[in-house]
Parts: structure tokens; C-alpha cells; sequence
């Protein structure tokens, strides 16, 4: 049997993923047309490549469907509960770095910190008659941040894509997303808090601590872990 | 017998006893709507219940307690004073410890009287400690009110104790709003360079989503008379913190407040409830030379509390959370009461805790 290795079908991540593996002597390849997810892996013995979506791997990493996968630190954290005792991180790749953040309008003149932005949310629902809105994707790391620093009078909504316009279009009054330049925040008239930051991302190689590995897999897992030089 | 079927039976015994003391056996859906719960514990509580949804209803929670729909029950259409019993599932989600039960059995018992709140408490404690004696548990107990009590007797603006009050549930953000109202902490640099502006909205950004400029303008003005505030006094906070550190055997405990009333005046109704619930705690037959009672117990778990708290606790078991836990609820009858509102208190055992201290599981 051979080790499956998840990495992210599309784009920008699948092209630098590529990139780092090949620095190392791994050639990855999508194969057959340019719209089939179907992958080659040569340099060493025993691997498949397996292309998904990168919000999927954390899922496909925790049910040890593979054994090695590519994604951001901010997935694995939001997706998998406990999940030290599901994936070990096996090495920083180097790419993909972003922060997840907490943002406000900037003409919010007075708020910076979450201190301020608690007092405010306290403020906008009596004002209002609900609670402030935060749109996001990452409702449990948000949420967790939150509580642990004593926001109250908030509610996260939903927003899987275009968050930074949530706040002109009226259905959010803050958001927490994702950002690597802070260049899409700004066009959108968000500025940072100066305590509001929830996570440092980056794309990272996890093994599953639960796929099962018979013997031939052990051997290609450890030729694998030689050949990446992260071996410890 | 299945565990399950062992745990029934323990809870049909249980509440066929609080019939008996003239409870009147109530049920509730599992499934409650999302925004009665979003509304009263704020977004926290989907870390804590289940939630589900389907395209006609919206979000609906599995029953994370019974208190919440026995109250607007009781709300709706309750006769007073009452006395209600049930028992069934709570479903907590357990994501930070797969040991923790996420599902499991509750028995409660809950008075609604206007007349007699000592009484009450009273009647609701030693209850549940009759339920429980043989067990031999440490019983936890506390007061939400005299905390409550002292916050609105501090001598400081308006704001700044709604801003305590808000935090009483949060005991972490609660101290660090002390330290700057004392002016402890260090006011933070661009709370300053704001408050320095002539006109800090002259800012290089559109007005944009919902929070008006109203809004903001008020809320600077307020940072403005919050600036010019006199900081809380050395001796209020000392106070504040004597209070919280309260940790005694109930009459000891009960003389210790009394001295702190002395110079906090605004605690003595409070400190009052407390003996006259000692009183009817003793004349229950319940030991109080025996119990423990601590200013700060129940801040952090039990958030529609606000006066009387109670929990009883295996020894040396921190592995395993109350066997039974209860408390005084007036404020959770006012928001879901709508204009209405009745003097409450309550307690749940957990009987598949219980059966497991015995042996039996």
C-alpha cells in the first residue's frame, strides 16, 4: 500500500507547494487534463498524491484518509477540535503567511483595542436592539479569542468569501478574517485593532496521528521524511 | 440493567420525590429556538450547546438546561407560588475534552415564590442535600447579590458600574476594569493620543456600516468624562477585594461581611438576606456551623445567577464536575418575562453521577 499525500488542487498553494517539494527532490505533477485531479509523485518510492480542496485536508488529515497533507495552520486550528492529539506538524513551508484578525471601520476613531470594542459592542446593541455583528469564516477560533478576552455583546454571521465588504453593505460592523498585506482591509476602509490579532497562519506539512501505516508504508513515510530533510 | 435504564430509574425516583414535596412534573422539547438562548447568553453559547437548523424554523439548540423553557413556561401561564420537577437529557458540546459527558441526565427541581426568598433557598438546599447526604459531598456556597450589591454601591459614575455590572460573570476582565478605574493601569497610548485630538473624526475615511457617527461622537464624548473621573479610591477597592476574598464557614463568613457593611453600607440589605437565609437554612435542619461559603463561588459558571448559589462536589474527585448545582435566578425571570417578573430558585442533580459515586456504574 502507498502513503497518501493531500495537497491543494488549485491555485497559487498547489503551485508553491509543488515548488517546496521539488526543492527537495519530490516532483509533484497533476497528470492527464488540466481540469482532472490526478497527481504524480517521482523521487521516491511508495507516495501518491491526492488533490483537495485545502479546506478539506484538515478533515481528510483527521480521519487518517491521508497521511501527509498541505494546509494553513488557520484550518487545522478551526476545523479540528484538539487537534494537537489529531495532526502533528511536521514543517513549516515558508508560504501562504496570513494573520487572522480583527478589524473595524476605520472612522472608528475610537477604537483600538478589544477593550474599546467590547464597550462598544455593549453600546451598539442598546442602541440598536442587537448585538454587534462580526463577519467571519472562523467562528471557533474567533469566538474562543473572544471569550478568553472578555468581548461580550457580539455575534459572529457567516461570511465564506468578500468579508472586508460586509461592513458597507450593512450586514456586519466588524469583521475577522484573513489578511497577508492588509492591502484589501484598507480599500475597504478597515483598520486593524492594535490587541486583535487571533492567529499567524502559514502553509504547513502535517501528518495524520491517525492513518494507519503497515510496513511498506512505514518504509515510505520514513524515505519520505529523509528525502524532505524533516526527519527528527 | 443498561446504564441507560439505570440512570432512568434513579431520575424517576428522584423526581417522583419532588412530586411528592408538591412539585408539579413539567416537560420541554429538546429542541429550543437558537435566539431565546443567543439572547440571553450571547455568542459563548455555541461553544457550549449543540446547534442545528432546518430552512423553515432557522437554528434550533439541543436543550443545553431546563431553566431557560421551565421559566418562560412558567412566564406563560404559571400559577404562583409554583413548584416545578422534571428530568431528561442537557446536551453540552465537549470540544476542548472528549471525557467530558456531552450528553447526559438531569433532575431538576425550581420555586417560584414571591413571599418568602430565604425560605425558598432554603427549602430548594437542603432538598438536594437530603437527595445527595449519602454521598458524602462538599457542598459549595456563595451570593451573586452581595458582589451585585457592592458594585452598585462604589462611588464612582454611573458608567462605570454598568461597565462592572456587565463584567460580574467574566471575573478576569471584571479585575483589569478595577485596576484602570483605579487608575492602576497605564492609560493606553492611543486612548490618549485620541482624547488630545481636537477633533479626532477628522480622519482621512468614509462613514461607513451601521454604527453611526452619532455613535462614535457620544462614545467619545463619554471617554472624555470618563477621563475627568476621579479615580476609584484606594479604599473602595481594598473593600472590594475584602469582599471577594471572603472564604469562611457561614457564620464566620456572615460576621465578616457585617464588618465590611460597616463601610460599604450598600451591601447590608444583601448581607441581611444571607442571615435570614442562614436562619432557614438551620431551622431545615441544615448543619450551617458546617458550610462553606465564598464571595466569588459560581462567578464563572453560572451566569443567570444572582443571588444565592449552590454546589455539591465529590472530594478529591476534580475529575468529575457537580454532582448537583443550583441557585437564585430573579433576573432570568425579568428578561424572559416580558415586563413580568417572580423570585426564583432552582437546583439539578445528576443522576448518573450519582449512581456512579455509589458503585452502581
Amino acid at each position: 500500500m502507498t502513503i497518501k499525500l493531500g495537497v491543494p488542487s488549485k491555485g497559487r498553494l498547489m503551485e508553491k507547494t509543488f515548488d517546496w517539494f521539488g526543492a527537495r527532490g519530490v516532483t509533484l505533477a497533476r497528470t492527464g487534463s488540466e481540469r482532472e485531479y490526478a497527481g504524480a509523485v517521482e523521487g521516491v518510492e511508495g507516495v501518491e498524491l491526492v488533490l483537495l480542496s485545502a479546506g478539506e485536508i484538515p478533515r481528510e488529515l483527521a480521519a487518517g484518509r491521508i497521511h501527509f497533507g498541505v494546509t494553513g495552520t488557520d484550518l487545522v486550528r478551526e476545523k479540528l477540535g484538539l487537534w494537537e492529539q489529531q495532526v502533528e506538524e511536521i514543517a513549516p513551508l515558508g508560504f501562504g503567511q496570513a494573520d487572522l484578525i480583527i478589524a473595524v471601520p476605520k472612522i472608528w476613531a475610537d477604537v483600538d483595542t478589544l477593550d474599546d470594542l467590547d464597550a462598544v459592542a455593549a453600546a451598539f446593541r442598546a442602541d440598536h436592539g442587537f448585538r454587534l455583528r462580526i463577519a467571519t469564516k472562523y467562528h471557533r477560533l474567533v469566538r474562543e479569542f473572544l471569550r478568553d478576552n472578555g468581548v461580550a455583546d457580539y455575534q459572529l454571521v457567516d461570511s465564506q468569501g468578500a468579508t472586508e465588504g460586509t461592513v458597507k453593505n450593512l450586514t456586519a460592523e466588524a469583521v475577522a478574517d484573513i489578511t497577508s498585506t492588509g492591502d484589501t482591509l484598507r480599500a475597504n476602509h478597515l483598520k486593524i485593532l492594535a490587541d486583535g490579532l487571533i492567529l499567524r497562519s502559514q502553509a504547513t506539512l502535517w501528518r495524520s496521528r491517525k492513518a494507519a501505516v503497515d510496513g511498506a508504508q512505514k518504509a515510505a513515510l520514513e524515505a519520505l521524511t529523509r528525502k524532505l530533510e524533516v526527519d527528527r | 440493567m443498561p446504564t441507560r435504564g439505570k440512570i432512568r430509574a434513579r431520575a424517576a425516583e428522584l423526581r417522583a420525590m419532588f412530586e411528592a414535596e408538591g412539585a408539579i412534573a413539567v416537560e420541554t422539547n429538546v429542541l429550543q429556538p437558537a435566539e431565546v438562548l443567543l439572547d440571553l447568553y450571547g455568542e459563548d453559547i455555541r461553544g457550549r450547546a449543540y446547534v442545528t437548523s432546518d430552512t423553515l424554523r432557522g437554528e434550533q439548540m439541543l436543550r443545553p438546561d431546563f431553566t431557560v423553557p421551565v421559566v418562560q413556561m412558567h412566564m406563560e401561564h404559571g400559577a404562583e407560588p409554583a413548584r416545578y420537577t422534571y428530568s431528561g437529557q442537557v446536551f453540552r458540546r465537549q470540544e476542548d475534552d472528549a471525557s467530558k459527558d456531552n450528553e447526559y441526565t438531569q433532575v431538576g427541581y425550581e420555586v417560584f415564590d414571591r413571599e418568602t426568598p430565604a425560605a425558598a433557598d432554603a427549602e430548594v438546599f437542603a432538598l438536594i442535600q437530603s437527595v445527595v447526604a449519602p454521598l458524602g459531598l462538599r457542598a459549595a456556597t456563595g451570593d451573586i447579590g452581595v458582589l451585585m450589591a457592592a458594585v452598585q454601591g462604589l462611588e464612582t459614575t454611573e458608567r462605570r458600574k454598568r461597565a462592572l455590572m456587565r463584567h460580574i460573570w467574566r471575573p478576569r476582565r471584571f479585575r483589569a476594569l478595577i485596576e484602570r478605574f483605579a487608575g492602576r493601569a497605564p492609560v493606553p497610548a492611543s486612548r490618549a493620543a485620541l482624547l488630545a485630538k481636537e477633533d479626532p473624526m477628522a480622519l482621512d475615511a468614509p462613514m461607513i456600516g451601521m454604527r453611526t457617527e452619532a455613535e462614535i461622537r457620544a462614545r467619545i464624548e463619554a471617554l472624555r468624562a470618563d477621563a475627568d473621573t476621579p479615580p476609584l479610591s484606594a479604599g473602595q477597592v481594598e473593600m472590594l477585594e475584602a469582599l471577594l476574598s471572603v472564604r469562611e464557614t457561614l457564620p464566620f463568613a456572615l460576621e465578616h461581611l457585617r464588618d465590611i457593611a460597616v463601610d460599604m453600607p450598600a451591601i447590608t440589605e444583601a448581607v441581611l438576606r444571607i442571615q435570614d437565609r442562614m436562619e432557614a437554612l438551620a431551622a431545615r435542619g441544615v448543619d450551617v456551623d458546617a458550610l462553606e461559603f465564598e464571595t466569588s463561588y459560581g462567578r464563572t459558571q453560572m451566569e443567570y445567577y444572582d443571588g444565592f448559589v449552590f454546589g455539591f462536589y465529590a472530594e478529591g474527585r476534580h475529575d468529575l464536575p457537580p454532582v448537583a448545582t443550583g441557585g437564585r435566578y430573579d433576573a432570568l425571570t425579568r428578561v424572559l418575562g416580558q415586563g413580568r417578573e417572580i423570585p426564583a430558585v432552582g437546583g439539578v442533580i445528576r443522576p448518573g453521577l450519582m449512581l456512579q459515586l455509589e458503585g452502581v456504574l
